[in-house]
């Protein structure tokens, strides 16, 4: 690997990002968006706006940056760019790196756009430190692109990666804790939520929602999900192939 | 077409000795170049299907070698095979002295494949500036990686359209924004897949001076394919390829006189029609081969 590959890599998605400011207007607006309306549906049950508030300020950037991960990497590979790269001397791990670099870059920008509204102007009430909401967002980011990048390559076409959204992160949205608390489901569904990724960066955003300090289950959270992110952005780094039939 | 139906291997042999001293001056490919690409008993398989059937060629270096055949008879598979990008390979294979896919060997080849592969949503100078910056990587080189992308984007003539969106630029536009790109790193090996396609005749004679420019200033090896036989013309030596087989490999001039006919297209057309009767005569051998290859 080499870092100044994994720059000129990141370099190159933010380039492409600045010729399409709507995509970047829609991935940092939306979530905004959501959270104000959000605020106004539970108007007369603040305390569910706290908690779902909470989730969702994961679940936003592990969505976003799935879907901009895994259309980014199938256009790499439909257009054959992907192909000329690695009969370059370009490492697959400088590749990846450039894109969790760059989408990483962008999701703490959306992070703390969302983070900071829903604290200082929709009144969102977390007891623990800004900070520790933004670094679990800043990991689902990550697992997000890990996890698009994965997918993009069992996609042929971006009308197939854009149907796999609802096929991997609905699953885990639903289990994740957000509708119900986890403990109250089908016992089966419990065990399944157990190892979905994103059980813990909800898991991880309600421990700063109710403890001032850092607690061991947050640590627990947050390794969780940096490991799937890493694990997955292994397997990713496996699906990318120099040769090809 | 009958005097050649008795001779069934002569196509491929040497050229005849009588012919020798007169080709001596138009013939590159003697034994004093050395070659770029070695191929012994290539093979390449996709599917179920065998695309390379044990090919026996050489590239001499430093010079242009048209690659030439009907579509789908594995050019495009020959042409990854060599630039390592080809799965189930067999064979020996020797490209610059290394076998194919070395990774030592991916700064010294450059690759065009047909579809121009470059990024839609950069301008023409960003996307060479990145495919520089993974050739020669780091803040030292960056007057060294400027000078590289200026010298490519005049050598494509599209500096007065540097600026511009690659998605913007018209299809001929854009395939020499990716020819631009595999001429950065002074490669010492050009496969170029179809470069031509598409392209006004101007533009076509445009690209085959700057190939020529190419080979004999800089002495890179090009490896150009192409089904325009009248662009056989302009190579120094041509390999033509038939259903996964090397049909030919030759000069151009010694393809004609060898077939007694004025132009390589009728040369070609000469070897295939000789080959099928050759097949036909003797259906074991004859292979079921579908139409059309598989885009990779």
């Amino acid at each position: 690997m080499s870092s100044a590959r994994t720059l000129a890599t990141a370099a190159r998605v933010l380039r492409q990002l600045r010729h399409d400011p709507r995509s970047i207007a829609l991935m940092l607006l939306v979530p905004c968006a959501m959270l104000f309306l959000l605020r106004y549906v539970f108007d007369g049950s603040p305390g569910t706006f706290d908690t779902i508030g909470a989730s969702l300020l994961g679940v936003f950037p592990l969505i976003t940056m799935f879907l901009v991960t895994s259309i980014a990497t199938l256009r790499e590979r439909t257009s054959g760019t992907l192909e000329r790269l690695l009969a370059l001397p370009l490492g697959k791990g400088d590749l990846i790196a450039g894109y969790a670099l760059a989408f990483g870059l962008l999701a703490v920008v959306q992070s703390a756009l969302a983070t900071g509204l829903a604290l200082w102007f929709l009144g969102l009430d977390v007891v623990g430190s800004p900070w520790l909401l933004l670094l679990v967002a800043l990991l689902d980011a990550l697992l997000g692109t890990a996890l698009g990048l994965f997918v993009s390559a069992f996609a042929a076409s971006e009308f197939q990666a854009v149907q796999f959204m609802p096929a991997v992160i609905f699953p885990q949205l639903l289990l994740c804790g957000l509708f119900t608390p986890r403990d109250r489901m089908a016992p089966a569904l419990e065990a399944v939520s157990n190892v979905l990724p994103m059980s813990y960066a909800v898991d991880g955003m309600n421990e700063v929602l109710r403890h001032p300090e850092v607690t061991g289950a947050f640590v627990r959270d947050v390794l969780v999900v940096a490991g799937s992110a890493l694990l997955v952005l292994a397997l990713g780094a496996a699906t990318l192939r120099r040769r090809t039939a | 077409m009958m005097n050649y139906s008795a001779d069934g291997s002569g196509d491929r042999s040497e050229a005849d000795d009588t012919e020798a001293d007169d080709l001596e001056a138009t013939d590159p490919a003697t034994a004093t170049t050395p070659a770029a690409i070695t191929a012994r008993s290539l093979t390449a398989v996709r599917g179920a299907r065998t695309v390379l059937r044990g090919l026996d060629f050489t590239v001499p270096a430093g010079r242009i070698t048209g690659l030439l055949g009907p579509s789908g008879c594995g050019k495009t598979t020959l042409m990854r095979a060599i630039t390592g990008t080809q799965a189930k390979v067999g064979g020996t294979l020797t490209v610059l002295g290394r076998p194919a896919g070395d990774p030592a060997l991916r700064p010294r080849i450059g690759y065009v494949t047909q579809a121009p592969s470059v990024y839609d949503d950069l301008t023409v100078r960003q996307n060479l500036a990145y495919f520089a910056a993974v050739l020669l990587p780091g803040r030292a080189h960056r007057h060294e990686r400027r000078a590289a992308v200026d010298r490519a984007v005049a050598d494509v003539d599209l500096t007065s359209r540097a600026d511009s969106l690659a998605g913007r630029l018209s299809g001929g536009q854009r395939s020499r924004v990716s020819l631009a790109v595999a001429l950065l790193g002074a490669p010492e090996l050009l496969v170029l897949d179809e470069p031509t396609v598409g392209l006004d005749p101007v533009l076509r004679r445009d690209l085959w001076d700057l190939f020529h420019r190419i080979a004999a200033d800089r002495g890179t090896t090009l490896l150009v394919s192409s089904h325009v036989m009248d662009e056989a013309e302009r190579c120094h030596r041509l390999l033509l390829m038939r259903e996964g087989e090397i049909l030919a490999e030759d000069t151009p001039e010694a393809l004609r006189r060898r077939n007694d006919t004025p132009t390589v297209e009728e040369a070609f057309l000469h070897l295939v029609d000789a080959a099928a009767a050759r097949e036909g005569r003797r259906p074991g051998t004859a292979h079921n081969q579908q139409d059309q290859e598989p885009r990779p």
